[in-house]
């Protein structure tokens, strides 16, 4: 009863963000001049004089980002001539979201062709959203014919080897990985040595605590391996992130949204924003779904994520465009 | 676009029975007395057809992309024998063998579909 209250106070935006029961407490804990703020259970206190520097959203000690996928731009074809205005039409809901996410995660297949005129267009379209910053990892039509080399000099700054790279937002690690690039014939995707070798190291002195959030192209479990929908050494992966109480893993490629849970790994797959594609085995081969016009939108979609300090699990919403 | 052929092979095909020219055929081998310079595979549904094409020497082969997805042929022998640029829909990759041997290869956008010439 008393968790529910909390919650609603928390959720107030027209107040200054402090409970003033909790802040009486804390005033008879901490002594006089500080400023308590109640993150998801947790009592934090600052002095008087650092109001300014809190914004809202740390206040509420929380993190809201959103995930979008495959938006295959230079695809023309049915079920989608115009995979541009569906991207606007993501760019629109997200800009919608009650929660405005601080950031946004992109999974791959940004192109259709790695045309660089395809990026421009996307990187044009994503300007008009309300978050600034976007962290992009590969799919297979982004690193066609050059082996990524454009894909890198556009999103690659301060990445490594394929374009593997981690980053810290409010206490969550997220960990970019490439999984598209050096596909053996017959196989699945693949993570490969150098990377994995990074990725343990990179994880190595991490807190147990510390929520992680992987975000990689093509799903990281076996999803459908007669349609390529999995990766050969994921396994090896997440056996670095056996010791962490809470990881999410987002992954796009399958272009429909899919969702499993194993202990403390909740697995994930995105919509697409420019096609659907079948169910796993629902038709001869994993292209493009023609769809109904009328239909289309509602096969497509963005994830929004939020996770609130002290709780474990991040909380992964898929809303279609329609 | 198919490729003239003669009577006599015309008959071989027929004869070899269940191999007609349609997608989804596994193999299909072309006689030495078909007198053809040029043989068309078709990419379609994520996979070439025929999977395994068997040719004689001097044969130029055709891939065609007839799949609404983009597509690629790149050979998987050491020499790296051929690699095509991205096939968009109705884009042709063309390539002549003069050398006996097989050649497997595979589409690098989407591993799992494979194929295999023959060359003989």
């Amino acid at each position: 009863m008393s968790e529910k209250k909390k919650d609603e106070f928390l959720n107030d935006h027209n107040h200054d963000g402090v409970d003033r029961r909790g802040f009486l407490k804390c005033m008879a804990w901490a002594g006089t001049g500080a400023f308590c703020v109640m993150k998801g259970g947790v009592l934090n206190s600052y002095s008087l004089s650092r109001i300014s520097e809190i914004s809202t959203a740390d206040m509420m000690g929380e993190l809201s980002f959103v995930q979008i996928s495959d938006s295959h731009m230079g695809f023309n074809k049915p079920a989608n001539p115009d995979v541009a205005g569906t991207l606007k039409a993501a760019v629109d809901k997200i800009n919608a979201l009650s929660n405005a996410p601080e950031f946004m995660l992109h999974t791959g297949d940004i192109s259709h062709l790695s045309k660089p005129e395809e990026f421009d267009t996307v990187d044009q379209i994503l300007k008009s959203a309300t978050p600034k910053d976007v962290f992009y990892v590969p799919g297979e039509h982004d690193v066609l014919n050059d082996d990524g080399k454009q894909f890198l000099e556009r999103y690659g700054k301060g990445s490594k080897g394929g374009g593997w790279y981690s980053f810290d937002k409010k206490g969550v690690h997220f960990i970019g990985l490439v999984n598209v690039m050096n596909l053996k014939a017959g196989g699945l995707g693949t993570l490969g040595h150098e990377q994995l070798e990074w990725m343990e190291d990179d994880v190595k002195h991490l807190k147990k605590s510390t929520p992680i959030v992987v975000f990689a192209h093509i799903p990281l479990w076996s999803v459908y391996p007669e349609w390529g929908w999995g990766t050969e050494d994921s396994a090896q992966a997440l056996a670095y992130l056996k010791k962490f109480g809470s990881v999410t893993v987002l992954n796009g490629h399958i272009h429909q949204t899919m969702q499993k849970v194993e202990g403390n790994v909740t697995f994930h797959t995105a919509a697409s924003t420019a096609f659907p594609q079948p169910a796993p085995g629902k038709a001869d081969s994993p292209g493009p779904m023609k769809v109904p016009a009328e239909q289309l939108k509602s096969a497509l979609g963005i994830t929004d994520v939020n996770y609130k300090q002290g709780k474990q699990a991040l909380a992964v919403v898929d809303s279609s465009l329609a | 676009m198919r490729r003239s052929v003669s009577i006599a092979g015309l008959v071989a095909a027929l004869v070899l029975g269940t191999l007609g020219f349609c997608t989804g055929q596994k193999s299909y081998v072309a006689s030495a007395q078909e007198k053809m310079s040029t043989i068309e595979v078709k990419i379609d549904n994520f996979s070439f057809g025929p999977v395994t094409l068997t040719v004689p020497v001097g044969t130029t082969v055709i891939w065609t992309n007839r799949d609404d997805i983009p597509h690629t042929v790149v050979s998987t022998d050491d020499l790296k024998t051929f690699k095509s640029k991205v096939l968009d829909t109705d884009e042709k990759f063309s390539f002549t063998f003069s050398k006996a041997g097989t050649y497997p290869y595979f589409c690098s956008i989407h591993p799992k579909m494979t194929g295999k010439v023959i060359v003989q």
